[in-house]
């Protein structure tokens, strides 16, 4: 019984190796990157379009509202990061239902690397929205007291957000499994909808949490800065 | 350890590849796409404001243009039934003229042929008379009438007015040659001597007296001087009686024409008007249309013609007219009507003239009292009133020809009998 997918090595040589994680997450970027190519291959732009087409458009013009209603100013630019964190976990989530897959945001090390970049994001969207001095004088306010929790509650929150995800998915997968070895039929099944919900929850958690963190950066010339809101304990199941 | 520091830095590098990767295949296409789209609709909604605008603009000045055709139309409808309009009302009047010229020359020539055959059976007649007198006379003419004949010419010397004894007088003074006595048959002596004596008497002077027989006279004598002629002579009358019926005949001519142009309308108005009261007395019913005209025509009629007897009831009855335009189809009624009437009265005008002028002029021959033989038309003698009174006047035109020559024979046989009688 193992926890995290990182745990399964299929090559490894000194420090470098191959587990399951890294090859569940090829897998998925193959999947997302060859379907979005095929789709994208022969687009329309006339009112006649393909399915795939109109669900793809759904999707990201679904996405783009989200960042627009939290009040960003220039959904589009945002897109490509946010998008592709809320797709990405909502994928390895959504392919649980694949036997024999491990999803790669069951493992902390996955988690781990999304709040980091993330937590990179912010402040390079930050600087490049409002200049370094701008954006490092957020930490001084409102007064220079505040600096440490400043920098405690940018640290806290990327740690929030790893674990939260890593949390939710692992347990997702640990319960079905546990279940699996006291009742084999019917209820996994249902504990593995559910892990279907909870996936789609987090990722749109995780990706709208992301996209909070950001608007804080970033709008700070507006008259009224959202304070960014803390990450809810709610969200643990 | 549950984090796996080489699985983070491959999963950073992975992310950021993914986002690289559905930047490059998802998020670009689809936004271009959908930005295309929305520009494409955005072009399509404008370039179907700018068609409607267009279409609006056009349909404006369609609807501009419709209604002006409207007007021309209508205009033109106008006009074009004005043109009609008066087109017929055109037709209509070359119509009813060519119509009235028609009847009128029909009327015309109908008048035309009834006048010359009154004109020719009335010299036929005249004619006639003439010569049956002439012939009876010059059959009645002998000596012993000479003698009676030169009676009478010299107590007309005798009674000679002044004016013509002057103008004979003198006359007679400046003439050349001997005063010429023309007589039908040789005078004997002793009426030469009395004419001589008389003359000499009446003249105070003597005269010289050439004798002459001229058979041509018929009976009578004649005395010619110097361009004066004391005549008496039946050829003398008879050219003078010839001449009284040619003048006879013309009068009757210009007063039927004047009787013509006169009557008719007159007449009908009246009638027309007459029968109008009766229809209001009535109640203004209608159905009573032909008795009311007939009424106010027995009425109106009987008012001119009282005088004259003839009554042209049955033609009146004959013609039942409606209602609706009695005087349109009163109008030609009276005119054929009105010709019948006028003969006949003429007629009697003549008839009486013809009477006293046989009366006046014919009396030497009643004097020598001729007996008319073999008269051919006094055996077929007709009676003249029943025949021209009840005169079928509603009939046609051909049969009035024949009424009308029925009563010229009529009358000419009546003037016959008349001679005879005298």
């Amino acid at each position: 019984m193992h926890l995290s997918p990182d745990e399964i090595i299929f090559w490894q040589s000194g420090f470098v190796k191959l587990n399951a994680t890294i090859v569940y997450t090829w897998g998925l970027m193959a999947v997302l990157a060859v379907g979005s190519k095929l789709v994208t291959r022969k687009l329309s732009a006339g009112l006649q379009r393909t399915r795939w087409q109109n669900l793809l458009e759904i999707v990201v013009t679904g996405i783009d509202k989200q960042i627009a209603e939290v009040g960003m100013s220039q959904p589009e630019k945002y897109l490509g990061f946010l998008g592709t964190l809320f797709l990405f976990v909502a994928m390895a989530s959504l392919f649980t239902i694949v036997p024999g897959y491990e999803p790669p945001t069951g493992s902390l090390s996955t988690t781990a690397a999304l709040a980091i970049c993330v937590f990179v994001a912010v402040p390079l969207f930050g600087i490049e929205d409002q200049g370094l001095g701008g954006y490092l004088g957020d930490y001084l306010k409102p007064t220079v007291i505040m600096l440490p929790f400043n920098i405690i509650s940018e640290l806290s929150r990327t740690l929030a957000l790893a674990v939260r995800l890593f949390g939710n998915m692992m347990s997702g997968t640990m319960i079905i499994a546990i279940l699996l070895t006291i009742t084999p039929f019917i209820f996994p099944i249902a504990m593995s909808a559910l892990g279907l919900l909870t996936g789609m929850v987090q990722a749109y958690i995780f990706s709208i949490l992301a996209t909070v963190y950001i608007a804080a950066a970033t709008r700070v010339r507006k008259p009224k800065p959202a304070p960014a809101p803390e990450p809810e304990p709610a969200a643990k199941h | 350890m549950l984090i796996d520091w080489f699985t983070v830095i491959a999963q950073v590098v992975n992310f950021l590849i993914l986002v690289w990767l559905l930047k490059h295949f998802l998020y670009r296409p689809i936004l271009d796409a959908i930005d295309a789209r929305e520009k494409r609709i955005a072009k399509e909604l404008a370039d179907a404001d700018a068609k409607k605008v267009e279409a609006r603009k056009e349909r404006d000045e369609f609807q501009h243009k419709n209604e002006e055709f409207e007007q021309q139309r209508s205009a033109l409808m106008n006009s074009v039934t004005e043109e009609a309009k008066t087109e017929r009302q055109r037709l209509l009047d070359e119509a009813r003229q060519a119509a009235d010229a028609l009847s009128a020359k029909r009327q015309e020539a109908l008048q035309n042929d009834a006048h010359n055959l009154n004109q020719a059976i009335s010299r036929r007649t005249q004619q006639e008379v003439f010569a049956i007198a002439r012939k009876a006379l010059t059959d009645l003419a002998a000596t012993s009438l000479e003698e009676r004949l030169a009676d009478v010419f010299t107590r007309r010397l005798r009674e000679m007015d002044e004016q013509t004894k002057n103008g004979i007088g003198q006359a007679l003074k400046t003439a050349s040659e001997p005063a010429l006595v023309r007589s039908a048959f040789d005078l004997p002596a002793a009426q030469r001597t009395a004419i001589q004596q008389v003359l000499n008497q009446a003249f105070s002077a003597e005269i010289p007296i050439r004798f002459e027989t001229a058979p041509e006279l018929i009976g009578g004598i004649e005395l010619t001087t110097n361009g004066q002629k004391l005549a008496w002579s039946i050829a003398g009358y008879l050219a003078s009686l010839e001449k009284g019926v040619a003048e006879l005949l013309k009068e009757k001519e210009k007063a039927e024409a004047q009787a013509q142009a006169k009557k008719p309308s007159e007449l009908t108005q009246r009638i027309g008007k007459r029968a109008y009261e009766l229809y209001e007395e009535h109640g203004r019913k209608t159905g009573h249309a032909a008795e009311d005209w007939e009424q106010a025509e027995h009425e109106i009629r009987e008012k001119i013609h009282k005088p004259v007897k003839t009554e042209p009831k049955p033609e009146a009855k004959a013609k039942p007219k409606p209602e609706a335009e009695p005087e349109a189809k009163a109008e030609p009624e009276p005119q054929t009507e009105a010709k019948p009437e006028n003969i006949v009265k003429t007629k009697h005008a003549d008839k009486a003239d013809s009477e006293s002028g046989a009366k006046t002029e014919a009396k030497p021959a009643n004097k020598v009292e001729p007996k008319p033989e073999g008269i051919p038309e006094a055996k077929a003698k007709p009676e003249p009133e029943p025949e021209t009174e009840p005169e079928p006047e509603a009939k046609a035109k051909p049969e009035n020809k024949v009424a009308s020559t029925l009563s010229a024979k009529a009358e000419l046989s009546e003037s016959e009998s008349e001679v005879k009688n005298q």
